[in-house]
């Protein structure tokens, strides 16, 4: 938007003082999750400035539950799923972009339909057809029905329409074939929009939560997510300070890397969210 | 050029494959299994016709779980979408201090709703929590805020409101920066104020961020219940269970899988007529009227 309808005067003063009330309200369940999980729980309701930092929470919380497995199943869960999406994504969305095949348009209605229907109001028949297959309670159970994304396919196949043709025939003169031409002169095309479609898509299989609750039964299969339930709602008591402590350990790697790159982050969600 | 037909469907069929394994087969599943009983000790599900539909109608919880998603629907999504775009507004302003702002309001977006809903349960904590801290403080007497049914759903409404601004005011955010500034110089020189400026060209230059948000909003509001898991169990009473709550429970609490898919074909029917809504209403008066 242009400089020229800031507000001024007097208004702006009004304006900014109320941007930054809203914005430290927005902050302030956060902050106040933080001050719980880094005092001694003597503190957690009581804040006085010389109350002592402590990370003994973040220990007996670490030592409480097998956080280790829960992050390293998180961490297997996203790789598989943000590759696996790279991949048929990739390939599907050049189909829809640059080839010429019977039942093109109905199939591509046909995945513009997981855009509202999404796998996760699909539980209860999802739930069956793994049982079926016989891989309840795994890590490709979790993933599986997200890694066809719709959201992905539209995403990149917008992305490669806008590539000049010129580039693609010049690749095919010098013999190279579709594959080739694909990786050669599309996905460098497209970084950009890769690195937002791979922030969005990490970040929502991290936080994602009730179809792993219901598909996972074991320490071997739970992501973070699940794990911090099952350790919150467990027999803790209701030791709020340990419980704060692994809520924040859990989105720990997401937040971090959001407060170092947040304008890459916020970038990425821009472009995802412009179709 | 039948080998541009052979290739195009050799790179779309490893796609395509797992879409209809994990969605369009579920939805003609969930559809033929609602016209089945649970099946029992390994025995095929038995026919019965619209029983299941029979029990949804005279089910008082589906009802409330229902009206509590239509509530929650409309007391969300006006609230967050309204922010989100005077976040978005004062975020791209020249305003003091709006890198901070941003990341103030986007925070929410990337945790965890399941973190989300520990941070808030805590922040309601009857005697305990902050909220309580400042009432009682200011002399109110003490109440249990997520335990009682009239403000159980209030309080979760909260917690969606605030996790969602944040992420509604990005698509806004895309879309201000998109508006040409030769407008903002066109409206100058012709001497409109601020006022009309905003409302005659920068908001209905928004109008199909605006949809699209709404769109989004609405399929949130019916998809994701996380905090409900978390926070309350669709408790006190049912006061705060939504659609997907109640075949959640229905489901995977009861394990009575042909009443659960009866209740996923309303969701679908629900979210079949807003995709039918959204393409109907895309084409007409989402640009400049």
């Amino acid at each position: 938007m242009s400089r020229l309808y800031e507000p001024a005067g007097g208004w702006r003063a009004l304006e900014t003082g109320a941007a930054w009330l809203l914005g430290a309200l927005w902050i302030l369940p956060l902050a106040y999750a933080v001050w719980t999980a880094f005092h001694p729980a003597a503190y957690s309701a009581r804040f006085d400035l010389s109350a002592p930092l402590t990370l003994e929470n973040f220990r007996r919380a670490w030592e409480a539950a097998p956080f280790a497995r829960y992050f390293a199943n998180s961490f297997a869960l996203v790789t598989m799923v943000l590759a696996s999406q790279f991949v048929l994504c990739t390939l599907a969305a050049y189909a829809f972009a640059r080839f010429e095949f019977p039942g093109k348009e109905v199939a591509f209605v046909l995945v513009l339909v997981q855009l509202m229907i999404m796998p996760d109001v699909l539980i209860v028949e999802n739930y069956r057809t793994m049982w079926r297959l016989g891989i309840l309670d795994s890590i490709p159970a979790i993933g599986l029905p997200y890694v066809a994304s719709a959201f992905g396919i539209f995403l990149l196949r917008q992305t490669f329409k806008t590539v000049p043709r010129e580039l693609d025939e010049a690749a095919r003169v010098e013999g190279a074939g579709p594959v080739a031409v694909l990786l050669k002169v599309y996905v460098p095309l497209a970084r950009p929009v890769y690195l937002a479609y791979g922030l969005v898509s990490v970040s929502y299989h991290w936080n994602n939560f009730l179809w792993p609750l219901i598909i996972t039964n074991s320490v071997g299969s739970r992501p973070v997510t699940v794990g911090l339930q099952v350790f919150s709602s467990g027999d803790q008591g209701i030791d709020w300070s340990i419980i704060t402590a692994a809520t924040l350990m859990t989105s720990g790697p997401l937040l971090v890397g959001f407060l170092l790159f947040q304008r890459q982050f916020v970038q990425s969600f821009m472009r995802a969210g412009i179709r | 050029m039948r080998n541009q037909g052979v290739i195009g469907w050799l790179l779309v069929l490893p796609a395509a494959a797992l879409l209809a394994l994990f969605t369009h087969w579920p939805v003609l599943g969930t559809i033929w299994a609602s016209f089945h009983a649970t099946s029992r000790g390994g025995r095929p599900a038995p026919w019965v016709g619209l029983e299941n539909y029979q029990v949804m109608v005279a089910d008082e919880v589906f009802w409330r779980s229902l009206w509590n998603n239509v509530w929650y629907s409309l007391g969300t999504i006006p609230v967050s979408v309204t922010l989100a775009l005077v976040m978005a507004l004062w975020v791209n302003s020249a305003m003091k201090g709006r890198t901070w702002l941003r990341v103030a309001f986007f925070t929410p977006t990337i945790l965890p709703m399941i973190a989300v809903a520990n941070i808030w349960l805590f922040f309601y904590t009857p005697q305990y929590g902050l909220l309580e801290k400042v009432t009682t403080s200011l002399g109110f007497p003490t109440h249990n805020w997520l335990g009682t049914e009239s403000t159980a759903l209030a309080c979760v409404m909260v917690v969606a409101i605030w996790k969602d601004a944040g992420f509604f005011m990005i698509f806004y955010l895309a879309a201000l920066q998109s508006i040409p500034p030769s407008l903002a110089e066109a409206a100058a020189l012709e001497g409109a104020p601020r006022a009309t400026y905003l409302r005659r060209i920068v908001l209905p230059l928004l109008m199909p961020t605006t949809l699209f948000v709404l769109v989004n909003a609405v399929i949130n509001s019916f998809r994701l219940v996380d905090h409900i898991v978390v926070m309350t169990r669709g408790g006190p009473n049912n006061a705060t269970s939504l659609l997907l709550f109640h075949i959640y429970q229905v489901g995977f609490s009861f394990w009575d899988t042909g009443y659960a898919a009866a209740l996923t074909v309303v969701l679908l029917a629900i979210l079949a007529a807003l995709a039918i809504g959204q393409f109907v209403f895309l084409d007409k008066r989402v640009h400049y009227q």
